[in-house]
């Protein structure tokens, strides 16, 4: 990844940028397959021989196979893409932000009903290595 | 002539078109949303458009990795609710405007933007769940629609002084259009929210406000907010709101608010809405 983009410093996001949507190509469409039906079902029959049919690296592969959210962020993939993947898991929108904030789908559930996280102290890096 | 007499700015969160399938929009949680609309839906019985352009973005569903167009014009007989992997939405085929679509193709690459021209694509909630919120459940939609799809997805996503320009190329096309056509464009997606890694449900309700006062009265400013400032402020997924740019070009200088309502939560999103007539 190119060094030195003004977002860097944004905490908690993985901006999905060109370098990352080179990096996720292949992870992102395994992710949109599961789109249809008929990849749903070949992917429930037989993961590890479906997966294989995406040239994705060994860690993507791992990261998609374990249900590592945030990891998939990382290696390249786009949450409107992983989302699909969550679905096929039986896992909604909320359900998934829940898990990639680590709060869980009650506590982050409660947090949007009372406003949802604030901007204070959750726009800069700095703020969040202080804790 | 074609004329454009009216603009919406309207969140598409899925789980409000999840919430009107499914009966559950009276319920504790979405009433307070739905009742936010009950304005609206009077609104545009009164306003009577004959035709919606319609600027939203597409969540990979016509559009996979493989192809990312920055801007697509729909110029189909009619856009078919697409399955976004549960089914597809039990809502009404959305009819196109052939004529109108083909006159603004060639009118917009003429003044310089150079669109994408989409001549079969389905559409997902980004398309059809402002229509719910706007109509409640026809049998059919009321009137055609031309669709415009913007990526946001993968960044960067076009800047808000571009997508405001565009906006003032298509009423521009819109207004050279002989036939006798009532216009309403929608601009869709927002507000403040972020969807992924450890930021989701960011919320900056103070950030909205000011960017619906600036879109409403002085765009000049307001479309030139940054895409940093979308990202850090508004949240990742929150930079759809350059697409309320492309409506807001295609109205007056001088619009009258008539309508707004804002709204947290629905799912991880706040929700926002505004009618502006021209004046």
């Amino acid at each position: 990844m190119t060094k030195g983009k003004p977002y860097d410093d944004i905490p908690g996001t993985i901006i999905f940028d060109s370098d990352q949507a080179a990096r996720g190509y292949a992870l992102n469409q395994f992710c949109i397959s599961l789109r249809l039906q008929a990849n749903r079902d070949a992917y429930a029959a037989d993961p590890e021989g479906y997966i294989d049919k995406f040239s994705m690296s060994a860690e993507q592969r791992e990261a998609a196979l374990g249900q590592q959210w945030n990891r998939l962020l990382e290696l390249g993939g786009n949450i409107y893409y992983t989302s699909k993947l969550a679905a096929f898991h039986g896992i909604n929108f909320q359900e998934l932000a829940g898990l990639m904030t680590g709060k869980g789908s009650v506590a982050y559930r409660e947090m949007m009903i009372s406003g949802g996280r604030p901007i204070e102290g959750n726009r800069y890096q700095s703020e969040w290595e202080e804790d | 002539m074609a004329r454009i007499t009216s603009g919406v700015a309207c969140s598409h969160v899925p789980a409000l078109g999840v919430a009107s399938d499914s009966g559950i929009d009276s319920d504790a949680y979405y009433a307070p949303i739905f009742k936010g609309f009950e304005f609206s839906r009077q609104w545009i019985a009164e306003e009577k458009p004959d035709l919606i352009f319609l600027v939203y973005n597409d969540h990979c569903t016509a559009f996979d990795a493989s192809v990312i167009p920055t801007f697509a014009l729909g110029c189909a007989a009619e856009y078919h609710p697409a399955d976004e992997g549960w089914g597809p939405r039990p809502v009404p085929v959305v009819r196109g405007h052939q004529a109108l679509s083909a006159h603004i193709a060639q009118s917009l690459v003429l003044d310089s933007f150079d669109i994408t021209i989409m001549n079969e694509m389905e559409v997902d909630h980004g398309l059809t769940v402002p229509l719910t919120m706007m109509f409640g459940k026809p049998d059919q939609w009321p009137c055609p629609v031309v669709p415009l799809a913007v990526n946001v997805v993968q960044y960067p996503a076009p800047l808000g002084s571009r997508c405001f320009a565009l906006g003032k190329a298509i009423r521009k096309a819109i207004e050279s259009f002989p036939d006798d056509l009532k216009v309403c464009v929608f601009g869709t997606g927002g507000m403040s929210h972020q969807l992924q890694h450890q930021r989701a449900g960011l919320i900056n309700s103070e950030w909205d406000a000011r960017f619906m006062d600036l879109l409403v009265n002085d765009p000049n400013t307001g479309s030139q907010i940054e895409h940093i400032e979308y990202l850090r402020e508004a949240g990742s997924e929150g930079i759809e709101l350059v697409m309320w740019y492309v409506m807001r070009g295609a109205l007056n200088e001088t619009v009258e608010e008539v309508h707004r309502f804002y709204h947290v939560p629905a799912s991880n999103t706040a929700v926002g809405h505004l009618i502006l007539e021209n004046r």
